[in-house]
């Protein structure tokens, strides 16, 4: 027998006869459930967020190319890498951005690495939508916006649509059903990488983004 | 790499392998701890910080209430479905192509992640928090073979520079004050010199540890839970290490001990919330990873290769029965030990395990076998106050009294755990069935009672453990029974 | 879920009393029995001044706590069961210990759960066990004029009573009703004093160092006294306190503690036992 079976065959013959009962998540959200408007809920997201340390900048549509581009220039960013084949990708133009290097994602990461760890500045991406209760972005990688793109460069910035913006975890993946199929790596991120491992003492930094800076679109009206 | 030192915290024992830590001398190591002042003022101040950040986060009893109800239940039910889940989690995985092994010990565990290393000729692994591996010795376990294991949480990366083990599940190097860390870097890190300034220290810690992911061949993590409904493996963290490690290396090993498997996704959002809140009194981590599958179809980075090491050692054995069982529906959390008076007063090295405090005082003896930890339960006033913060409801103090029968006990066939009856002493024993015996029998009390109040003058002045500290207790001139009739 | 201390919690809270019974059984245990019978006595004096028959069953000995926690279930499950006889009637059990309270509440059914007779027994008499500071404010609704000076005090409310009662706020309760009476609450009041039974014998180092604490948290706060509902906890820290006044050469105790019961007495007109002796 392989350990494999010896293991499942100890489980089996310990189990309880019956399962205990499918314990329901719904009821314990449903209850605490806020009637809150749209303003609100981005105003708890951004309570949240912004109490890990990351930016949260309001802006719309069509102006947050331009924000960027001056938010990039504010940081320093030497060279800015996205996923051109996004919708948000291919709204930066070169001319918006002037001496800054607008540099898309290009091959395997195997092919950029070094770039990405030593000579990238910043990463932008889009995201999925945003947790209020908790100040979370919720990230789905994908081909066009790897993962090492929110992870590597110093700075993040992110894209979120306040339309998107979930009151819980619970409510974002059970109303999105998750369960019927995750990318290879979905993701929740509350502000820059940061650690309290020496002497509680928080400090931001720690091996992901240094910064992580929230343009907010679509905060106008109300949810539909 | 790890240059082994004693440092005055760490304790003699700090950087052994579990396996070459006496058990018996815990009572030695724990009064070493409680007359270290700076420990007792570190760990006091720690805990202190740790337990007002937790309740900070939950201000709405009703909340969390509601909240631990829910996430006993979700533990408790897939417990109860553990062997299915077991399976349905290794199908998804499989279907999701990562590479599932099993291990029924550690050495075994050690096998299969050195095979693979061997197979990708590897010469470095960076490692995510992970108290498995700890567990399991995994870093000696590499080195031994000539293959570097590099620990990238902060905490964990100090703590092996120092040659120690993690002294709390959560906050590994919470031993150290930033001064003996300045050192500890000035002293091993080229080119560095001492610097107390936190940010300073972390910023260092961030550019040698980047140099690693950089080149790391595989990327070591635990799992905090398996979802088995998606084949997904949920890691939390803050340093963005763990994603590093995950993400950056072209081969990722995930091991996790075989209870951490949830059947549905939406499992996971109550125990997320009421994990991170628990343990460092945060709402949320900085990261919260699910992973489900190595880089696949048009994927720029990612792993190649995931392969998930599921690991009994012990737990089946919890599992069997049915009050152990509940054991297993820890979230490491570290809770428990935020809020114990023993370990907030001798630190985490003095118990001689991988995991210290409440928690590690109910899982060692089915991962040692009660011949090596049977003492470990007696070290608990039963104060309950683990119990009571326990995010999953474990009753730890029934857990830890349950333990001590089984220590206590003569050994018998078909025990329960390894080393049954480990802590059995004969005249111990004598003394409880006379005590027993005594109190059973309201006339033996009755004349023991007046005994010992009429002859009160003979009590012993020295009483134990009792008197080291205390002035002796003696018995009353008269019982209450003799004032109650007298009154009447 | 299932009803063991730990997980009861806040719903401790919720439980409910019964009315103002014509008489009670009280359980004092062996600790008070032996070691601290004028705070027994005191209590039930004050039982009777506020009208309640006290019945003290005579073949009481131990409610099997120590064998229990020390992991000798079936020497405890045989002195329990010698116990389960001595409440035929109908009255509610009043204990003067928190955790001899704790024990008869939580743990006698699962002492001698293996006698299903006996379990029922056992639930039946844990319903109706109420520790005495808990009896006082719910049952009996304890109120009588102060009739001390003005005194600060410090309360420390065992762990048994605080975790397996649900009786935290009881205590203060008592001493909030007294007039000129201030409550000094000390640093890390819910930590435990590091008595435990049979752990302040087995490891002693821990245990003095809890209790170290405990002591100086108390005298931290300036209060003249300490007060409290459970004998095992004053005895480790009243005899803690005693023998740090012993090692500085002290003739006064500076941390002079109190059975609770005796607090109440006295500061309420009555005669405590213990002034006589």
């Amino acid at each position: 027998m392989s350990a494999r079976d010896r293991i499942l065959a100890k489980l089996r013959g310990a189990r309880p006869a019956e399962p205990l009962p499918h314990p329901d998540p719904a009821p314990h959200y449903a209850t605490r459930a806020r009637n809150e408007s749209k303003a609100e809920r981005l105003a708890r997201f951004r309570t949240g967020i912004e109490g890990f340390h990351a930016d949260v900048h309001v802006t719309t549509e069509a102006d947050w190319p331009a924000l960027l581009a001056k938010l990039c220039r504010d940081k320093q960013v030497g060279t800015l890498m996205f996923g051109a084949n996004t919708p948000a990708g291919q709204r930066l133009q070169a001319d918006t951005f002037g001496d800054i290097s607008l540099r898309p994602w290009a091959g395997q990461v195997e092919d950029i690495k070094a770039d990405l760890f030593h000579r990238v500045d910043a990463g932008f991406t889009q995201t999925r939508g945003a947790i209020a209760e908790t100040g979370s972005l919720i990230l789905w990688s994908s081909a066009d916006e790897p993962r090492t793109l929110s992870l590597v460069p110093p700075i993040h910035f992110a894209l979120l649509d306040a339309a998107r913006i979930h009151p819980t975890f619970y409510d974002a993946l059970v109303s999105e059903n998750w369960a019927a199929g995750l990318p290879t790596n979905a993701l929740l991120i509350s502000g820059p990488s940061k650690t309290a491992d020496i002497q509680q003492t928080l400090a931001y930094g720690a091996h992901g983004p240094k910064e992580l800076i929230v343009l907010v679109i679509n905060a106008e009206g109300d949810v539909q | 790499m790890s240059a082994h030192q004693q440092t005055s915290t760490g304790g003699k024992d700090a950087g052994k392998p579990i396996a070459f830590v006496s058990a018996q001398a815990l009572r030695e190591r724990m009064h070493d701890a409680v007359n270290d002042p700076h420990l007792r003022q570190s760990f006091r101040g720690a805990m202190d910080f740790l337990m007002a950040k937790r309740a900070a986060q939950f201000p709405d009893t009703d909340e969390l209430d509601s909240l631990r109800s829910l996430s006993e239940a979700i533990r408790q039910y897939s417990l109860s479905k553990l062997p299915d889940l077991l399976e349905q989690l290794e199908a998804n995985l499989t279907h999701n192509g990562v590479q599932v092994h099993w291990a029924e010990t550690p050495d075994e565990a050690n096998a299969i992640m050195l095979g693979i290393a061997q197979r990708h000729a590897a010469k470095l692994i960076v490692k995510g928090k992970s108290m498995v591996s700890e567990e399991i010795e995994f870093n000696h376990a590499m080195e031994a073979a000539g293959v570097g294991a590099l620990e990238s949480d902060m905490g964990e990366y100090i703590v092996q520079l120092a040659g120690e083990k993690p002294s709390h599940i959560i906050m590994p190097a919470i031993h150290q004050t930033k001064q003996q860390i300045a050192k500890l870097f000035a002293e091993h890190i080229p080119g560095v010199s001492y610097t107390d300034n936190v940010d300073a220290l972390i910023q260092i810690g961030r550019r040698v540890l980047r140099e690693k992911f950089e080149i790391a061949d595989i990327g070591l993590s635990g799992v905090n839970f398996a979802v088995a409904e998606t084949g997904t493996l949920c890691l939390v963290e803050n340093e963005g290490n763990g994603r590093m490690c995950t993400t950056v290396p072209k081969v990722h090993i995930a091991i996790t001990g075989i209870e951490k498997v949830v059947e549905k996704l939406e499992h996971v959002a109550p125990l997320f919330s009421i994990l991170t809140r628990s343990a460092t009194g945060q709402a949320v981590s900085t990261y919260f990873n699910m992973i489900s599958g190595p880089r696949r179809g048009e994927d720029k980075d990612g792993p190649e290769e995931v392969h998930l090491v599921l690991l009994d050692n012990g737990r089946s054995q919890a599992y069997a029965d049915e009050q152990l069982r509940k054991t297993l529906q820890c979230i490491r959390c570290g809770a428990c030990m935020n809020h114990c008076p023993v370990y907030t007063r001798i630190g985490g090295h003095a118990y001689g395990t991988t995991y210290p405090g409440p928690i590690g005082k109910i899982v060692s003896p089915h991962m040692m076998g009660l011949e090596q930890t049977h003492l470990l339960p007696t070290a608990s006033s039963l104060c309950g106050a683990c119990g009571e913060v326990c995010p999953v409801k474990i009753p730890i103090p029934e857990l830890l009294i349950r333990l001590r029968g089984e220590a206590n006990s003569e050994p018998h066939a078909n025990p329960a755990m390894v080393g049954q009856g480990a802590g059995h002493n004969a005249l111990t024993s004598f003394v409880w069935r006379m005590w027993a015996r005594v109190h059973a029998r309201p006339g033996s009390y009755r004349a023991f009672s007046w005994l010992a109040t009429r002859f009160r003058a003979f009590t012993p002045k020295r009483q134990g453990g009792w008197t080291a500290a205390r002035t002796p207790l003696q018995p009353a001139p008269r019982r209450l029974r003799d004032m109650v009739k007298d009154r009447r | 879920m299932s009803k063991t201390p730990q997980t009861a919690g806040a719903s401790h809270g919720a439980r409910s009393y019964p009315p103002r019974p014509e008489a009670v059984y009280f359980y004092a245990t062996c600790l008070v029995d032996m070691f601290v019978p004028e705070a027994g006595m005191d209590a039930i004096t004050l039982l009777e001044r506020e009208g309640v028959r006290v019945i003290f069953p005579d073949n009481q000995t131990c409610c099997g706590q120590p064998a229990y926690t020390s992991g000798f279930p079936d020497e405890a499950r045989q002195v329990v069961e010698s116990q389960l006889d001595l409440f035929p009637g109908d009255y509610p059990i009043v204990v003067p210990s928190g955790s001899c309270g704790g024990m008869i509440r939580w743990n006698w059914e699962k002492v001698v759960a293996n006698d299903p007779a006996l379990k029922a027994r056992a639930a039946a008499i844990a319903e109706r066990t109420f520790e005495l500071a808990e009896f006082l404010v719910h049952v009996l609704d304890f109120k009588r004029p102060d009739q001390g000076p003005a005194l600060t005090v410090a309360l420390h409310t065992s762990c048994s009573a605080r975790r397996e009662m649900g009786t935290l706020l009881v205590g203060r309760e008592l001493l909030a009703r007294l007039g000129n009476v201030t409550l000094a609450i000390h640093d890390h009041e819910s930590e435990c004093c590091g008595f435990g039974g049979t752990f302040s014998l087995k490891h002693p180092d821990v245990s003095t160092a809890m209790v170290s604490d405990k002591v100086a948290s108390l005298k931290a706060t300036g209060a003249g006294q300490m007060v409290t509902a459970d004998c095992g906890c004053m005895l480790n820290i009243t005899r803690r306190a005693a023998r740090e006044d012993l090692d500085a050469g002290r003739a006064a105790p500076s941390l002079p503690g109190e059975h609770l019961a005796t607090f109440l007495l006295k500061r309420t007109g009555g005669k405590p036992s213990g002034e006589h002796a």
